[in-house]
């Protein structure tokens, strides 16, 4: 951002600018994919568990909130007459769900837990993916302003964080596990890791053993490293934008025209990713009714 | 992309919104939808009822329609059959009394006509006595003559 060409005045005024926007752009773009942790500061190894992401958690923990109260208020409105529009719309989800899951679950009992866990998980992960659609430094400046740190991290995007995608399809995992065991028994589901998918005959067992491992590792880190993927990318490219916009002071024609491209890139973006949005949690939502819906079938 | 333990967080809230979503959204919303669509199945059903009814009601209506039609007709020619019976004998009556009028009228006629005829004949001799007189010009004794009278009375 440094012009060293420029007039006086304009210099004057960049410098105004190049303090309110401090940072290159490299460093705006790290700035913001940093998580508000427990440290304080970025974290430095991969994988740290002594190490929470408080942002993550917290616009993951309002949107499911949020989630709840949509549901609630639709169910505390529930009558068997006319419905409203938004009771209409809450039931054509509810619908939307409960015909998916009819499909790809046959086991009456288990949709009674599985249904209502892929309506909470679209609606979710919807709103946390909708998180993406304000400016991606409105929320962080409230906080800076708030905290008083004008440094304060914040991401609002709880999808964009590998921890949050993955820790939802980790309990997906789970589910599969337990419905494996309930369905087949404890025998049955151990003896299905060993004979299938090649066969039951000892030189196969940890053949099958191990494609059995891999299987669920590879399902349970693609379903989660697909949201995450899809929406970190989104983020950043709603950075990149934003990074236009920051240049708009820039001299002659280019700042005029960064601002426009900002304008025009920031809206082209921001009505694709609707679908992005939209795609990815029904996605998350099909994927683990699909998973758990394996984990009732015998090889 | 750093892991940490958010990921344990996140599996946490992840199930403690399902469990509450299963508990509390998801039975009265599908039960309202069972409800309605039995509601929507009743109505129909009842609408199919009342369709057949109305079917049977113009049916029976159409068959009462007829049979008053033809009940009315029956009675139509009852009616002219009679009103011709009693034309038939109004007339026959009429003919009856007109036969007997006549009947009366030639008796009286001829009654009357004897009888003008008796006048006559009276009033004959009495002229033919005058006549006879004012012939003669000499009275005649009309006793005298009185065979002679009679007999000529009824020559008359």
């Amino acid at each position: 951002m440094s012009n060293l060409t420029e007039a006086a005045a304009n210099a004057a005024e960049h410098a105004e600018a190049a303090a309110a926007h401090g940072p290159s752009a490299g460093e705006y773009i790290v700035h913001h994919l940093t998580h508000f942790n427990t440290t304080g500061h970025a974290q430095t190894s991969i994988i740290d568990f002594s190490v929470i992401n408080v942002d993550t958690l917290v616009w993951s923990i309002a949107t499911g909130l949020l989630t709840i109260l949509i549901l609630a208020l639709a169910t505390r409105r529930a009558t068997s007459g006319v419905p409203g529009r938004f009771q209409g719309f809450i039931e054509l989800l509810v619908e939307m769900v409960a015909d998916q899951a009819k499909g790809i679950i046959h086991s009456e009992e288990s949709r009674k837990y599985v249904a209502p866990m892929a309506l909470t998980v679209f609606v979710w992960v919807f709103l946390m993916n909708a998180m993406d659609f304000f400016p991606v430094d409105l929320i962080p400046a409230i906080w800076q302003g708030v905290s008083g740190d004008h440094h304060a991290y914040m991401r609002v995007v709880p999808t964009a964080d590998l921890n949050a995608t993955l820790g939802m399809s980790l309990g997906v995992l789970l589910l599969c596990l337990y419905y494996n065991i309930k369905i087949k028994g404890a025998g049955g589901w151990i003896h299905e890791l060993f004979t299938a998918p090649f066969g039951s005959h000892p030189v196969l067992y940890p053949v099958n053993f191990a494609m059995q491992l891999i299987e669920f590792a590879a399902k349970t880190i693609s379903h989660g490293m697909r949201l995450f993927g899809n929406m970190y990318a989104g983020e950043l490219v709603f950075m990149l934008i934003a990074l236009m916009g920051a240049a708009w002071g820039a001299s002659g024609a280019t700042g005029p025209l960064l601002f426009l491209g900002h304008v025009l890139a920031g809206s082209v973006w921001a009505i694709f990713h609707i679908l992005i949005v939209v795609l990815q949690a029904f996605i998350f939502m099909m994927l683990a009714l699909v998973y758990i819906g394996q984990a009732h079938e015998g090889h | 992309m750093n892991l940490n333990a958010t990921l344990f967080a996140q599996l946490i809230v992840f199930f403690i919104l399902a469990w509450v979503t299963m508990q509390f959204v998801w039975p009265p919303i599908v039960k309202a939808l069972d409800e309605r669509a039995q509601k929507i199945a009743d109505g129909l059903a009842a609408a199919d009822k009342a369709k057949t009814d109305l079917a049977h009601a113009e049916k029976k209506a159409v068959d009462e329609l007829k049979k008053a039609r033809e009940s009315a007709a029956e009675l139509r020619v009852g009616a002219e059959k009679q009103g011709t019976q009693i034309v038939e004998e109004a007339r026959a009556e009429a003919a009856r009394i007109v036969a007997a009028a006549r009947e009366a009228a030639e008796a009286e006629a001829g009654v009357a006509a004897q009888r003008a005829r008796e006048a006559l004949r009276e009033q004959v001799a009495t002229l033919a006595v005058a006549g006879a007189e004012k012939i003669l010009r000499k009275e005649i004794n009309a006793q005298a003559h009185a065979d002679l009278l009679a007999q000529l009375k009824s020559e008359l």
